[in-house]
């Protein structure tokens, strides 16, 4: 078993909690796990990216090499298609469709969508209205989990339990409310496949 | 994976490794990619129950001092920074070799090759060989962990201090790693030899020589250290050495990572000379395969090229600059390159810039608007968050080169004859290594305007306390500005029309100007309101 993923998005979006949960519920499944992340100056709103690898064997390259990545999880429909480069032939775009638009020439959101639906295995999902749904679109980013935890071989079960970890210090209103959006995500996944 | 171990950064196993192998005292300035190693001390409950030193420094040279201090008094210390921070430190850290050590001491300088957040991408592991002493470069995080556990005893047993070498990916990418048992810190006890750091020519003379006896026995831990082995494979037709967390690349490109060639892979230096004769006469050629320059490499080519072939970077096998990855690897290997769909035409770059609402945002309007009456070409800064001033839509500065080089560069353009200079420099590089070239200006009365802007924290790297944090004033009256000249602003889009004017006047002024527009990084300031939302809550 091996989950290669990059998640993207935008310094400042938080993709990091993302790559946390899944983190701790790999471990939780005892897989090993490397993951590299992007500190520093593209954290001032410049493009950032985190490689995840997850396996049951030991991990060599904290780098996922291109085209062998099994999906992208991208936060924002621009930075996804940045790494399509990494993106194995049979590997899955997972990405929000609302744009983050802090540079001058940023791109008409159609275009970008239909370059979205030009990849053959693709999710598009407005993450942040549906994690409103659910209560808050600060959880926008555990919306994108739950879309992208059905393209994953961890049990969902293990992923709920990384959320708990992850928001344990917050109390149970934080906790169920980021529960229900990672439902909601996984949700439109099974519909939209 | 077994669940007791840890998740943790390279930069984070290096702090655990550290804390558990015996740290008294970590010594450090913030610098991409080392700064989570002091953070990750600083938050630490077992550190803080053990009391180990662990404040930022004001730079790296004090910081590197300081811990010569400590291992002087018998104690473990490590110091931190990034590989350009080793350039300021350089002096303490060179002439460390020469007095010996007497607690243990590892240096710990993490190089960023691709530059994703530097100036340049020096390769440390020249500092290592230049000042005589071992290296250690993990190429995991468990290896990461285990160097800085096992390296205080390895400073000990040879007497000097033990230089760790990371690079970007190590330093920023998790794994588990697993820990061992604590070891108590060593007692507060003098060196056996007082004259041992006096570095009077005639001792450091015998101490040099010292040295020079000791690289046998460093050579010697090399050959036999566990970090280098030498992995035997069937095809001989290439043997390959990597160093570091090159060899990663490397075996990712074979199935269950078994290569089909021998390989020696090395994570501590000098280079075990055994192991390389070995392979050298086994095999037909050589691939060295390093992140970072390529030293292994020229060593083992030397200068006339005489012996068998040796590809690497210098001969195009490998890209002479940048990061490695596995693709890149493959390539040199002659293997299949896979690649996913081209990135559509569609995306557009996106730089990093000032986040929304920074004060640094208005510093650059209100100078922008000042500098108009005397044209482009004339500020100089430095190394922060607001040398993205330098890209739209600012285009506000003209020179970043090391920290500090703002207020010096601006006062040696204006002994050229173009004045006004004006030097734009943050508050926490000021007190880095802005203070002492504002001292020379001032000793001249060189007609400089020195902009000193003030968001009260170190905020490239994250938000860390600042040296210069509410004394600013007093440094620069101290130094010797005429206090007419020091004029405090609040960057603000409402004080717009009163900085400028203000600016304008410093300019016109013909001798130090320093102006401080003081307002908190609003990073920092969220953080700050939301933790006492917290409390107040709790």
């Amino acid at each position: 078993m091996k989950n290669d993923i990059i998640v993207a998005g935008v310094g400042g979006q938080g993709i990091l909690s993302i790559a946390a949960a899944i983190g701790l519920a790999a471990v939780n499944s005892n897989l090993y796990i490397k993951q590299s992340e992007v500190h520093g100056m593209s954290q001032r709103g410049g493009d950032v990216q985190s490689h995840f690898r997850i396996s049951d064997k030991p991990i060599a390259s904290d780098l996922i090499p291109a085209g062998k990545a099994d999906m992208i999880i991208s936060v924002e429909p621009m930075e996804g298609l940045r790494y399509l480069p990494f993106l194995a032939p049979t590997g899955w775009l997972v990405t929000n469709v609302t744009p983050f638009n802090n540079i001058p020439d940023y791109p008409n959101i159609d275009d970008i969508l239909s370059e979205i639906k030009a990849v053959k295995n693709h999710i598009a999902i407005d993450a942040d209205a549906i994690a409103k749904e659910a209560g808050s679109t600060k959880a926008s980013n555990i919306v994108m989990l739950g879309a992208a935890s059905l393209f994953l071989d961890i049990p969902f079960e293990r992923i709920e339990e990384g959320i708990r970890q992850l928001f344990g210090k917050k109390g149970n209103d934080v906790i169920q409310l980021n529960l229900k959006a990672l439902r909601l995500g996984r949700e439109f996944s099974k519909k939209n496949r | 994976m077994n669940n007791n171990k840890l998740l943790l950064l390279g930069d984070e196993a290096i702090a655990q490794g550290a804390i558990d192998g015996g740290l008294s005292g970590i010594y450090a300035y913030p610098g991409t990619p080392s700064t989570e190693i002091m953070e990750y001390v600083q938050g630490s409950k077992q550190a803080a129950e053990l009391n180990i030193h662990r404040q930022w420094s004001t730079n790296e040279k004090t910081a590197m001092e300081a811990a010569i201090g400590m291992s002087y008094a018998g104690k473990r210390a490590m110091v931190c920074f990034k590989h350009v921070g080793l350039n300021v430190a350089a002096d303490a850290f060179i002439n460390a070799s020469i007095t010996g050590i007497n607690g243990g001491l590892i240096v710990v300088s993490a190089d960023d090759p691709s530059m994703h957040s530097s100036q340049n991408e020096q390769d440390s592991r020249f500092y290592g060989k230049f000042s005589m002493i071992p290296i250690l470069e993990p190429s995991n995080q468990q290896e990461a962990y285990d160097m800085a556990y096992f390296g205080f005893e390895l400073s000990e047993k040879l007497n000097v201090p033990v230089l760790m070498r990371i690079t970007t990916r190590m330093a920023h990418s998790r794994a588990g790693v697993q820990r061992r048992e604590v070891k108590p810190q060593n007692q507060l006890r003098l060196p056996s030899d007082p004259r041992q750091f006096v570095l009077l020519p005639s001792i450091a003379r015998k101490n040099y020589k010292k040295l020079l006896v000791s690289q046998s026995a460093m050579e010697l831990e090399s050959e036999k250290s566990a970090y280098n082995q030498l992995i035997p494979g069937t095809d001989k037709s290439l043997g390959i050495i990597t160093t570091g967390i090159a060899y990663n690349y490397l075996i990712e490109n074979f199935p269950n990572h078994k290569c089909p060639y021998p390989v020696l892979k090395v994570c501590q230096y000098p280079i075990p000379r055994k192991q390389v004769t070995e392979l050298y006469n086994d095999c037909e050629k050589l691939l060295i395969i390093e992140e970072g320059y390529p030293i292994v490499e020229e060593m083992i080519k030397g200068f006339l090229n005489i012996g068998k072939t040796i590809h690497g970077r210098l001969d195009g096998t490998l890209p002479r600059d940048g990061e490695l990855n596995p693709n890149i690897v493959a390539k040199a290997l002659g293997l299949p390159v896979t690649e996913g769909e081209p990135m559509p035409v569609v995306v557009k770059n996106r730089p990093p810039s000032l986040c929304p609402g920074c004060g640094h945002r208005d510093v650059y309007e209100d100078l922008n608007e000042a500098m108009k009456e005397y044209g482009t070409g004339r500020v100089f800064s430095d190394i922060g968050c607001y040398t993205l001033g330098a890209l739209p839509p600012f285009n506000a500065i003209n020179s970043c080169v090391d920290m500090g080089a703002s207020i010096t560069m601006a006062k040696g353009a204006a002994d050229a004859g173009l004045v006004p200079a004006v030097a734009v420099i943050g508050d926490s590089t000021f007190t880095h290594s802005g203070m002492t070239g504002l001292l020379d200006a001032v000793i001249e009365n060189s007609p400089i305007t020195v902009i000193i802007s003030d968001n009260s924290t170190t905020g490239m790297t994250g938000g860390q306390h600042s040296s210069a944090t509410g004394r600013i004033v007093e440094i620069c009256k101290g130094i010797g500005v005429h206090p007419d000249h020091i004029r405090v602003v609040t960057p603000l889009k409402k004080n717009h029309e009163e900085n400028v004017k203000i600016i304008k006047e410093e300019l016109a002024y013909h001798g130090v100007s320093v102006i401080i527009p003081q307002r908190e990084c609003i990073q920092t300031f969220a953080r700050r309101k939301k933790a006492e939302k917290k409390k107040s809550n709790e």
